[in-house]
């Protein structure tokens, strides 16, 4: 079994939802990255996106926008991330999900990305603009190499569209809990438990919540719906705020805790 | 090139494609279907070309400028003006499909990206004729180095919503655009002012700009009774040089010369010419030539005119320049600055900075062409609001 499914699996048992959050690789440097990942993981993190820097995210707010330039210009890439990850995969089992724009990966070589991730000892893949249509040219080299393929389904995705991403899903699936981009407004909650539903109703897989959710009260109030929630400019922003004061790690570890603690074992 | 282009995912070859959030997937394939009864449907047809000629002035001349063709010596030069378009420039062509087409769909608000303006003054005029809410994102550098068209553009009524990111020019735009609409997908009408972006704008904008060509060739045609030897045309993201090259996609003997801009030089890494430098990438929506380093970062485009300032270009010109059906050059700021004088001096046109590119490449055409040889140049835009650019020498 994958890390993935098994991570779902343990939780499923313990009563508990999945805790996910993003945070952008080589923000606010490589090395805090390097030391944030198995803190994360030891605070109570289920599943870590690792998100690849990119000069033009389109899908984010301004929060992961600023830190993707900051990450590029002090050199974070995706080799560098891929080595990085290569290294912490020795020291601890948390599931890597690579979170990128589709065309670091494009430049790199589907293929040669696939080895590389695979190599690394990562669990899936979430590529934000690579919809159904278009990702036939990456999970030919992916598909077979226990990546898992992680789809994305909008508050705007119908009913016939939803069961076609559905259909060639695997790992979990991610629900955008609003429109618009990262670290912006909130969760459309009415909307958000309904189409959750629907997506359990079609799918086996697991399917997490993120979009908005920033504390732990959003996330308690989304998991009873979901198998997990995402939380990403809330920590990127809490990275930011901190850095400089030494107490970054700590700090950051102790909301995650707080989110975690949101995420059940439910009473 | 009989084979159907876009197929129906929007690919010119391995070019063009929807490479965008799923949020906007379901919005994009409303408006290819919409688009698609429209451009079928006798009566939107009907409108707009009605549009096109009482409210936009077309057709537009194609005038022989006969002062610089004896300035030059060789081919006869022809300029398509569509500088004399209502607003100044081609833009309106699109702009005013892309409304129609926006009300048919019951869309009131409409949301645009502008590097030299004059998309985003044609989008916000379309906006005041239809009633409709507009904003309009601009990089604060090109709000500072286009200042008449952000005033003109409040006078019609939209919102400039000014982009400090990145380079703050037209790819900065596009990208915070993009999240405006990912965030108001469900009423928003996102008016694209190029052949790029996600499919189906770069089929759409190309058709709605097809105008120029079809004009420019039935004029040619009745005054000299013959087609012209070259088409050149400028190219940013590349709407103009397409609307005039598609007509002529099947004329065996036309030559057709997209001019990108080769800024303070290709060499020195400071330029806009994604075509002549660039490699196949993803950005804004769809896989096209685009400036960007060895990691896929992409990489800031730099030229003196505004409306040429962005790193990719639509993926049809990709497709043209693939298969050898054009040809793409690059110019510099001096020449153009010098054609943009040249032109004023001798024809009594200033033209915009962006169509003085396509005429610095004249400049070195013609003369090395036979007398009865003719070459047609996309007179994109008027060049007003570059005067105070030259002025104060950039």
């Amino acid at each position: 079994m994958s890390r993935i499914a098994s991570k779902f699996e343990e939780l499923r048992k313990k009563g508990e939802k999945a805790l996910v959050v993003y945070i952008t690789a080589g923000h606010p440097d490589m090395e805090t990255t390097c030391r944030l990942i198995p803190a994360l993981a030891e605070a109570g993190v289920d599943i870590l996106e690792v998100g690849v820097p990119f000069s033009d995210p389109t899908a984010d707010g301004p929060v992961i926008q600023a830190s993707s330039q900051e990450a590029i210009r002090k050199g974070a890439s995706l080799e560098a991330i891929l080595e990085m990850l290569r290294d912490l995969r020795k020291v601890t089992s948390l599931p890597f999900v690579l979170f990128s724009y589709y065309n670091p990966l494009f430049v790199a070589g589907p293929g040669r990305f696939a080895r590389r991730a695979s190599e690394a000892g990562v669990d899936g893949l979430l590529v934000v603009d690579l919809p159904r249509e278009e990702a036939g040219e990456l999970r030919r080299h992916t598909d077979g190499r226990g990546l898992d393929f992680i789809p994305l389904v909008a508050p705007t995705t119908g009913e016939e569209r939803m069961r076609a991403i559905l259909e060639d899903a695997s790992g979990f699936v991610y629900y955008i809990t609003m429109t618009g981009v990262t670290g912006t407004g909130r969760p459309a909650e009415e909307e958000a438990r309904e189409k959750l539903r629907r997506i359990k109703e079609l799918t086996p897989l697991p399917v997490v919540a993120g979009f908005g959710i920033s504390t732990p009260d959003q996330a308690a109030r989304l998991a009873p719906f979901a198998d997990g929630v995402v939380v990403g400019s809330a920590l990127v922003s809490l990275i930011d705020k901190t850095r400089l004061r030494g107490d970054l790690l700590a700090e950051v570890c102790r909301f995650t805790r707080s989110l975690k603690a949101a995420l059940g074992p439910v009473p | 090139m009989k084979e159907r282009m876009p197929d129906r995912n929007g690919h010119f070859g391995v070019f063009g494609g929807r490479y965008v959030a799923e949020t906007l997937m379901p919005a994009l394939i409303d408006l290819e279907e919409a688009y698609r009864e429209a451009r079928r449907d006798p009566s939107f047809r009907r409108e707009y070309r009605a549009y096109l000629h009482d409210y936009a002035g077309r057709e537009t001349p194609l005038y022989f400028a006969g002062n610089l063709t004896r300035r030059l010596g060789g081919a006869k030069v022809y300029l398509k003006r569509e500088d004399l378009n209502h607003t100044g420039s081609h833009k309106i062509n699109n702009t005013l499909g892309q409304a129609l087409l926006a009300r048919r769909m019951g869309k009131r608000k409409v949301i645009a990206e502008t590097g030299a303006g004059q998309h985003g003054v044609a989008t916000a005029t379309v906006a005041a004729l239809f009633g409709m809410e507009c904003r309009v994102f601009m990089g604060e550098e090109d709000m500072r180095r286009q200042a008449p068209n952000v005033l003109r553009m409040k006078i019609l009524g939209a919102e400039v919503v000014p982009v400090s990111a990145g380079t703050a020019t037209l790819k900065d735009a596009m990208n915070e655009a993009m999240r405006a609409w990912v965030t108001d997908v469900r009423d928003t009408f996102y008016v694209i002012g190029t052949t790029a972006g996600p499919h189906p704008y770069p089929v759409m904008v190309r058709d709605f700009q097809s105008v120029i060509g079809r004009e420019a060739r039935r004029q040619i045609l009745a005054r000299e009774g013959r087609l012209p030897r070259y088409l050149v045309a400028c190219v940013g993201g590349g709407s103009n040089a397409m609307g005039l090259f598609h007509p002529f996609r099947r004329d065996r003997g036309v030559g057709m010369i997209g001019v990108e801009a080769a800024g303070a030089g290709i060499e020195a890494g400071r330029h806009a010419a994604s075509l002549t430098a660039g490699r196949v990438g993803v950005l804004h929506g769809n896989k096209t030539k685009i400036l960007q380093d060895e990691h896929g970062q992409v990489r800031d485009a730099y030229s003196i005119a505004a409306g040429l300032d962005y790193p990719g270009v639509g993926p049809e010109h990709c497709y043209l320049q693939e298969r050898k059906r054009a040809r793409y050059v690059a110019v510099g700021d001096e020449e153009a600055v010098d054609a943009f004088r040249l032109l004023s001096a001798c024809e009594g046109i200033i033209p915009a900075m962006e169509s003085a590119h396509a005429l610095a490449y004249a400049v070195r055409l013609v003369p090395t062409l036979a007398g009865d040889d003719i070459v047609i140049v996309n007179l994109s835009g008027r060049g007003d609001k570059d005067v105070g650019t030259i002025e104060t020498g950039g």
